[in-house]
């Protein structure tokens, strides 16, 4: 009995995998649920897991190949697992000179548990779209014609990337430094996260606007009360947990912040789920703190220390990453003074965090030293005009430097 | 007794669902009314209407086809009883057959008629009166459907009848009128004519064959007219009178007019059938029935009643014994818990006239109405070769795909053994293959057939033969 093995649902909005890379190869002996191979997203990588116990006769879709959710991925031989290790995956030309009577080979598996229609394959060999490489739509997921002229459509209507980009032939190096280069194929979410933010920067009318925050009265808070906090909630208080609040509270105060276009309609969405975008060492990926307004400062801490560590094991769901309104990036992390966000598209604006910093600043009349941090808001100008943008990002602004006004809800 | 499974009536979705389950390890039995199994469709439906069918169909070859071929056998003479003798022959055969797989299967029968008293307890009453309680896990409800009557016309069985006493005629009628243009009154009507009556329809509607693709329907009206069936569309008769001599009927327009009287020895009353419950105990324990008597179930054929389950004509869809035959291996599969699927959109229906008429899937008309887009490939039997040399070039073939995937979504054929070609597409279409899968498939030559695939080829524009 051959099992398949399918790439499983990628969630909403997501259609298409890479194979980043195999655990096993072809005679492997697996054991179900155990990892088989890893697919990169535009959002996230996961691992597909054994569906089944024995080996692994055949795999299809090659490292590197594109493949849409459904689409097969190879397929396991049941009840050899155990007559594998003894006579480990026989190669072929073994497989040819053992004589007939001996142990089925599992290596010289089926081609594919799932034979093409005739049309399938003519349109297979004009176009070079592999079936194998379609969700199917037919009886137990076979490709149909329909199923092929949809993914050859899409083709074709969505031109490979590198084609939209004419002429970047890079210049050659010399030959010296040639050598000393290394070429390294983006992965799916690198190349994922540098077409969003080239969209976002051609498509919105993006401009920024700063301000200071003197972060005294927080920081004070924290000081107060990180103990008795993290005792509580086993949460450490952090700064992201007062940002969260203080930029949902700007956001009901300025709706178009919150809002987004869609074709010629105004979209203004009366419920607020926060992006914080979190460093990995694959790249940038921004989970989602839903309902951030219902949220505690412990709730969104918590969810947000939570993420992290996702985010560092890989272990990001796609959902974890849908459906944000506005975003928050903290560039102070790292040391930053000042920069200017790209925004998250759909979303129409994003704030910016950076270091803070003890700098003489006047108060009260006299010149002291205070922990001072800039703030930076990219907005889309063709939705939020200038007056909201910065009346958006004093009132954060006033929420940090006075926390009181979170509580009372000022 | 108690069981796992009690089916209550042994027509084909009855006692396929019982030797399904019976196969499946549930402990089995069947409660049937008549003295043999098989109901409707094994006893005075399906199977004695293709005898006499196929007999009568020989009788006409014999008389006005086979001189045209060099065969000269003269006069052939009608000898009814043996006919007849032939249909009873193939009725046992039949039923004999089910009973077998019954013992074989180690599937209890009860004879008598069965009543529902609670979920899990059938009553059977044997045709002596007494009475047997069986205890059982699960109910399936099978009891397939019933001649609907028409007002005014009263069935005696003798000068008017249903499709029952149609298949025990005693002598051909002279002059046979056959209420209804369906499946069931085109199929007994051609029997008759063939054998020598003067056949007239009369249809309620302005259309033969209602349901079924218009175009189909229309080149099945030409060829039967031509056969010399006279129809009578878009009427109405309400009332009938009959006496020794034969049936007077009142017939008016279906729009109103003036009443005509139409004169006839036979009436044949095939408007329909009707959903059988009678006596089985529903409304007592509460199971829902619809606004036409059609056992209420949702799409694991549960009714509203726990362990209690219909299918076949007692339950929605097409009154087919195909397709009951499915419900039941579906609902037993379920029962045993597997995964049991009926795909309605691939179930065939066909007309046994001659020639025959088969369809699956949609027709034009149902496409049009759902606003899909889709191509048309026809292909005539006139050019097919098979056809030509058996004389057979009546009908046609005509393929419905989609216009941009080129899915299958109906096919129709008219022709000779057009219910014997029809399999390649519902195969096809259960497969959600395209017109140009079916194209690409290679056909033997030389065969009837091939005007399926020419017609799969003319979706594209790129029929060979024409």
């Amino acid at each position: 009995m051959a099992t398949e093995i399918r790439v499983p649902t990628l969630g909403e909005s997501v259609t298409e995998a890479t194979i980043g890379r195999w655990f096993k190869k072809a005679g492997d002996a697996v054991k179900a649920d155990e990892p088989l191979c890893e697919l990169e997203t535009d959002k996230v990588t996961l691992e597909v897991n054994a569906p089944a116990s024995g080996v692994l006769a055949e795999i299809v879709a090659q490292e590197g190949e594109t493949v849409a959710a459904g689409a097969l991925l190879g397929a396991i031989m049941e009840g050899a697992a155990g007559a594998t290790p003894v006579a480990p995956a026989p190669k072929k030309e073994d497989a040819k000179a053992a004589p007939a009577a001996s142990a089925p080979a599992p290596a010289a598996a089926p081609k594919a548990a799932v034979e093409n229609g005739p049309a399938v394959s003519r349109i297979a060999a004009e176009s070079g779209v592999n079936p194998a490489a379609v969700a199917g739509s037919g009886k137990d997921g076979r490709v149909t014609k329909g199923d092929m002229l949809g993914a050859v459509a899409r083709l074709a209507s969505a031109p490979a990337p590198q084609a939209e980009a004419p002429a970047a032939v890079r210049a050659p190096s010399a030959p010296d430094d040639a050598s000393r280069e290394e070429r390294v194929r983006m992965t799916r979410l690198r190349q994922t996260i540098a077409r969003r933010l080239k969209d976002a920067q051609q498509t919105a009318a993006m401009l920024t606007t700063f301000n200071d925050v003197d972060m005294t009265a927080v920081m004070e808070l924290r000081a107060q009360y990180k103990d008795a906090f993290e005792k509580k909630h086993g949460a450490k208080l952090g700064f992201m947990g007062f940002f969260v609040k203080a930029a949902v509270a700007a956001l009901k105060d300025v709706p178009s912040v919150n809002a987004e276009i869609d074709g010629a309609d105004l979209v203004y969405k009366n419920y607020y789920h926060i992006g914080v975008a979190v460093g990995t060492d694959k790249g940038l990926v921004v989970p989602v703190v839903r309902d951030a307004d219902m949220l505690s400062i412990a709730d969104i801490e918590k969810q947000i220390s939570d993420y992290g560590r996702k985010a560092r094991d890989g272990q990001l769901k796609i959902e974890d990453m849908q459906g944000g309104t506005f975003t928050i990036s903290n560039g102070g992390i790292y040391g930053s003074l000042m920069s200017t966000p790209i925004l998250n598209a759909p979303q129409s604006a994003i704030l910016g965090m950076h270091r803070i910093e003890q700098r003489p600043v006047v108060y009260k009349g006299q010149i002291v030293a205070r922990p001072m941090m800039y703030l930076a808001v990219s907005y889309d100008h063709r939705i939020i005009d200038g007056k909201e943008a910065v009346t958006f990002l004093v009132r954060i602004k006033e929420n940090l430097e006075d926390p009181t006004r979170l509580v009372l809800d000022l | 007794m108690s069981y796992d499974l009690v089916v209550i009536g042994s027509g084909p979705a009855g006692y396929v669902c019982a030797i399904r389950a019976a196969q499946l390890g549930l402990k089995t039995a069947v409660v049937e009314k008549r003295k043999t199994f098989g109901g409707t469709c094994l006893n005075v439906g399906c199977i004695p209407s293709k005898a006499l069918l196929h007999a009568s169909e020989m009788f006409e070859e014999a008389g006005h086809g086979l001189a045209a071929l060099g065969v000269k056998v003269g006069a052939p003479e009608l000898d009814l009883p043996k006919m007849m003798g032939h249909k009873t022959d193939t009725v046992s055969a039949n039923v004999n057959g089910v009973a077998f797989l019954f013992k074989k299967n180690k599937i209890d029968s009860h004879i008598g008629a069965g009543r529902i008293t609670a979920p899990g307890k059938v009553e059977v009453t044997a045709e002596g009166g007494a009475k047997t309680t069986l205890e059982t896990k699960a109910i399936v409800i099978a009891t397939g459907s019933d001649v609907m009557p028409l007002k005014g016309v009263d069935i005696d069985e003798k000068r008017i009848v249903s499709s029952t006493g149609a298949l025990e005629l005693d002598k051909v009628p002279g002059r046979l009128v056959v209420i209804g243009a369906g499946v069931i009154g085109l199929e007994l009507g051609s029997v008759w004519r063939r054998l020598g009556a003067e056949v007239e329809v009369i249809e309620f509607l302005d259309r033969i064959l209602p349901g079924m693709d218009d175009e189909v329907a229309k080149q099945a009206q030409r060829l039967f007219q031509k056969q010399g069936v006279k129809f009578r569309l878009g009427a109405k008769v309400t009332g009938a009178k009959a006496n020794a001599k034969g049936v007077t009927l009142t017939v008016e327009p279906a729009a109103g007019g003036e009443a005509e009287q139409v004169q006839a020895d036979v009436v044949l009353v095939a408007i329909g059938r009707r959903p059988y419950t009678e006596g089985l105990g529903l409304q007592e324990v509460g199971v829902a029935v619809d606004e036409r008597g059609r056992v209420t179930i949702d799409d694991h054929y549960r009714t509203n009643v726990p362990g209690i389950y219909a299918v076949g004509d007692v339950v929605i869809g097409p009154m087919l014994a195909h397709k009951g035959e499915d419900e039941g291996i579906a609902i037993a599969e379920m029962l045993a818990g597997k995964a049991g699927h009926v795909n309605y959109d691939a179930i065939p229906a066909v007309v046994y006239t001659q020639p025959e008429i088969a369809s699956v899937g949609k027709t034009e008309e149902e496409l049009k109405k759902a606003g899909v887009e889709y191509n048309v490939g026809k292909f005539p039997f006139t050019a097919n070769g098979r056809a030509r040399a058996n004389l057979a070039t009546d009908g046609f073939v005509k393929v419905l795909a989609d216009k941009a995937t080129d899915r299958v979504l109906g096919v129709h054929i008219v022709g000779a053994n057009a219910g014997e070609m029809i399999h390649e597409a519902v195969v096809l279409m259960e497969f959600g293959g395209s017109a140009e899968d079916l194209a690409r498939s290679t056909h033997a030559h030389p065969t009837m057939s091939e005007a399926v695939r020419e017609a799969a080829l003319a979706v594209d524009k790129r029929a060979i033969h024409i």
